[in-house]
């Protein structure tokens, strides 16, 4: 009985010494990568400003200097903001619709590259590897690799910029598209197989609409995401609001005007698709819980 | 007779249901259908084929496996160099040539191959053997160029008075007053290795690892690994440089944000702010930096900072603090309240409580989207860098600019991808590693 309690007594006693030995090395390990994470912020940061033109120090009082210049000359006048709202409206057109046709390329390709590399659903469930790698490197390419190739081959405007949206697109969308379609119900595609439905028919009529609430979430902000890219993609040459905010930021001072009407149509253009694609896809998620 | 009313009404209901589905399910197509062809004409599809530069996409395909070398023959002096994309870092020393080059006496005889042969003559004269053709004689005068084509050459040969340039498969001739030249075309990468001034160029591997020493004063290893790192027509440690500047920029853009943005997301969560003053105010700020988008913040920093991987740097973190301030605070408003009261009834403080209540329950959620924008950063600060002039975005559109240099944007492509690759697995092995422990 004495034994008992005495093994016993050593065991608690064991436990907490060996619970107080973890948690110390735990707080060691958490205070060495803590450590190194600053260093490498610090260092980082320290590397980054050597390598610019002008330092973190000398510029942070100057960060309001454009902008208020910007507002300054744009308050001056005024009375031309609707006019060059107006001017530069067909740009801001041109921006959405690279960035809606692409998200509408980008989504269709996106689905057949997931179904095609769901497991489960799979056409050829050999080639699932293939298209996954297909999608991986869709994804890693960045949007500009492309518009910049495509506009030394096409000529600048919206088609390449396009095209390289909506091919990044097709991989982004197709890795969440085959991710939700993993989860999706079986049953259905088997009732389909059980009276003769070939496989296209078996993914229209079987997965699609399960998945569909989830798939349109996903395009919507998609979409909201390649609207900034199709600015972006305008910049370096393709069309659209960004060329105009190129053009409109080489005349420099005297015409920050037009700067400061494309800063609004663009802030404005941003806000408005956010709230809109949020309110749908909080309907449609909600939706699906009901 | 009430039962009947019933099952009328159901079936009208449901006929109304299908209807508006049958409906909306011929619609949607139609819509997008209309869209896409007021696209194809907003967007000028049709004019593409014209306004394509097919020739164009042929350079850049060519080139990005092959590479040219120039014979040029300065017909004013007689001289002639060989050099590779004509560049002076790949110039071969003088005495020496390629080996599809001969030489008797003073006549230049370059091999082409599949039987094409052009021959250097003495007093600006050339003769260029095609196969199935013929033979082309042309000679550089000072006032103009003969030749014995006649008055109508084929359409792969451009003769004028003063200049012709003949196009086959296997190469190009031209012929100037001032000037002749050959452009050989060769698979691969010559210089990527080693420019032609280093001791180690075409020299095999095993060679160089078992070989006599090439340079007398360095061990052949650390002799190539100079000369490779060093080399001058690829920059292999700009490069290098290069894309370690676009990933630093993506961690301290990302990271930088995460930092400023966590306190932030504590005064915007409902559950964590007294007042609702203060959280209104920073939602809008939240909303407000992610509107204004990374372009924009881009173009304003870049005004402050100068050109550079700093101005990008800070775009990101400017934006992304939008971002993270939003889906923090949603992450935090979500977060069990049993936890915290547990750790409350052993008589914890408010930081304790925070400390040990809160954080365990929110990192792996902050973890996990901190480290999903970090991979996608990287694709961003690729973009950004082409913008504000750093990492190897800026390498990639000055080598677009000049537009001979298709070899190196198809390796920095390569390096693109790779890298943001590496990045992605590297993103998710540290997600599936750090939310699991």
């Amino acid at each position: 009985m004495a034994d008992v309690t005495a093994t016993g007594g050593a065991g608690v006693g064991d436990t907490r010494d060996s619970y107080m030995a973890m948690t110390r090395r735990k707080r060691a390990y958490g205070g060495i990568i803590l450590a190194l994470f600053v260093v490498l912020m610090v260092t980082g940061f320290q590397t980054v400003e050597a390598r610019s033109a002008g330092g973190f120090w000398e510029g942070l009082p100057r960060i309001f200097d454009f902008p208020a210049g910007v507002v300054r000359e744009a308050w001056d006048r005024i009375d031309r903001l609707p006019a060059n709202l107006l001017t530069y409206f067909p740009a801001l057109i041109e921006t959405i619709n690279i960035a809606a046709v692409s998200t509408l390329v980008g989504a269709f390709f996106g689905l057949i590259l997931s179904l095609l590399s769901t497991r489960g659903l799979a056409r050829w469930p050999r080639l699932i590897p293939l298209f996954r790698r297909i999608m991986d490197i869709l994804r890693a390419i960045p949007e500009i690799v492309i518009a910049l190739v495509l506009i030394f081959i096409l000529g600048g405007g919206p088609v390449p910029a396009m095209i390289a949206i909506a091919l990044h697109t097709a991989g982004a969308l197709g890795k969440l598209y085959s991710e939700v379609a993993e989860n999706a119900d079986l049953k259905p595609v088997e009732g389909l197989q059980s009276v003769g439905a070939n496989w296209s028919q078996r993914m229209w009529l079987g997965v699609i609409p399960q998945v569909a609430p989830n798939y349109l979430s996903y395009t919507l902000m998609r979409f909201e995401i390649n609207i900034r890219a199709s600015a972006i993609l305008g910049f370096v040459g393709a069309g659209g609001i960004g060329y105009e905010l190129r053009n409109a930021m080489t005349f420099g001072q005297g015409k920050f005007d037009l700067a400061a009407s494309i800063f609004v149509l663009l802030f404005l253009t941003i806000v408005f698709f956010d709230q809109v694609s949020s309110h749908y896809r909080n309907r449609l998620t909600q939706g699906q819980r009901t | 007779m009430t039962m009947l009313d019933a099952t009328t009404d159901l079936r009208t209901q449901t006929d109304r249901i299908f209807r508006r589905k049958q409906i909306t399910g011929f619609a949607v197509p139609a819509v997008i259908l209309a869209y896409l062809t007021y696209i194809f004409f907003a967007f000028d599809v049709g004019g593409l084929a014209e306004r394509a530069r097919m020739d164009n996409a042929a350079t850049l395909v060519a080139d990005s496996y092959s590479y040219k070398t120039h014979v040029t023959r300065d017909n004013r002096n007689g001289e002639t160099s060989f050099a590779i994309e004509g560049e002076r870092k790949g110039t071969y020393a003088p005495g020496t040539t390629p080996d599809w080059v001969s030489r008797e006496g003073d006549d230049v005889i370059v091999d082409l191959g599949d039987g094409h042969l052009v021959h250097f003559l003495p007093e600006g004269r050339v003769t260029y053997e095609v196969p199935g053709y013929g033979t082309i004689e042309m000679q550089a005068l000072d006032d103009r160029v003969l030749t014995n084509l006649g008055a109508t050459p084929p359409a792969w040969i451009n003769a004028s008075e003063t200049r012709v340039a003949i196009t086959t498969d296997a190469g190009r001739v031209s012929v100037t007053r001032s000037k002749t030249e050959v452009f050989r075309y060769s698979f691969g990468w010559e210089l990527f290795w080693f420019t032609l001034d280093s001791p180690y160029h075409d020299v095999g591997v095993l060679s160089l690892l078992t070989g006599p020493q090439l340079d007398p004063a360095r061990s052949n290893i650390v002799g190539a690994w100079e000369d490779f790192w060093s080399n001058g027509m690829w920059r292999h440690a700009d490069v290098f440089w290069a894309i370690g500047e676009t990933i630093l920029m993506a961690f301290l853009g990302t990271f930088g944000a995460a930092i400023v943005a966590l306190p932030l997301a504590f005064m915007a969560a409902r559950n964590f702010a007294p007042f609702v003053a203060v959280r209104f105010f920073v939602r809008r700020i939240f909303d407000f930096v992610r509107g204004v988008d990374g372009l924009i913040w881009t173009i304003i920093l870049s005004r402050a900072f100068g050109p550079g991987p700093l101005t990008g740097a800070l775009a990101i973190l400017v934006t992304d603090t939008g971002s993270f301030g939003k889906s923090f605070s949603e992450a935090l408003e979500n977060v069990d309240d049993k936890q915290i009261e547990g750790v409350r009834s052993t008589g914890a403080s408010p930081v304790q409580r925070y400390r040990f209540g809160v954080i365990p329950q929110v990192t792996p959620v902050l973890l996990s989207q901190i480290l999903y924008y970090f991979e996608s950063n990287t694709r961003s600060a690729t973009i950004i860098g082409a913008i504000t002039g750093g990492g190897i975005g800026l390498f990639l559109t000055q080598a677009m600019q000049t537009q001979k240099d298709w070899e190196e944007v198809s390796y920095y492509i390569v390096l693109i991808v790779i890298m943001v690759m590496v990045m992605d697995s590297l993103s998710g092995w540290l997600r599936k590693r750090l939310i699991r422990g």
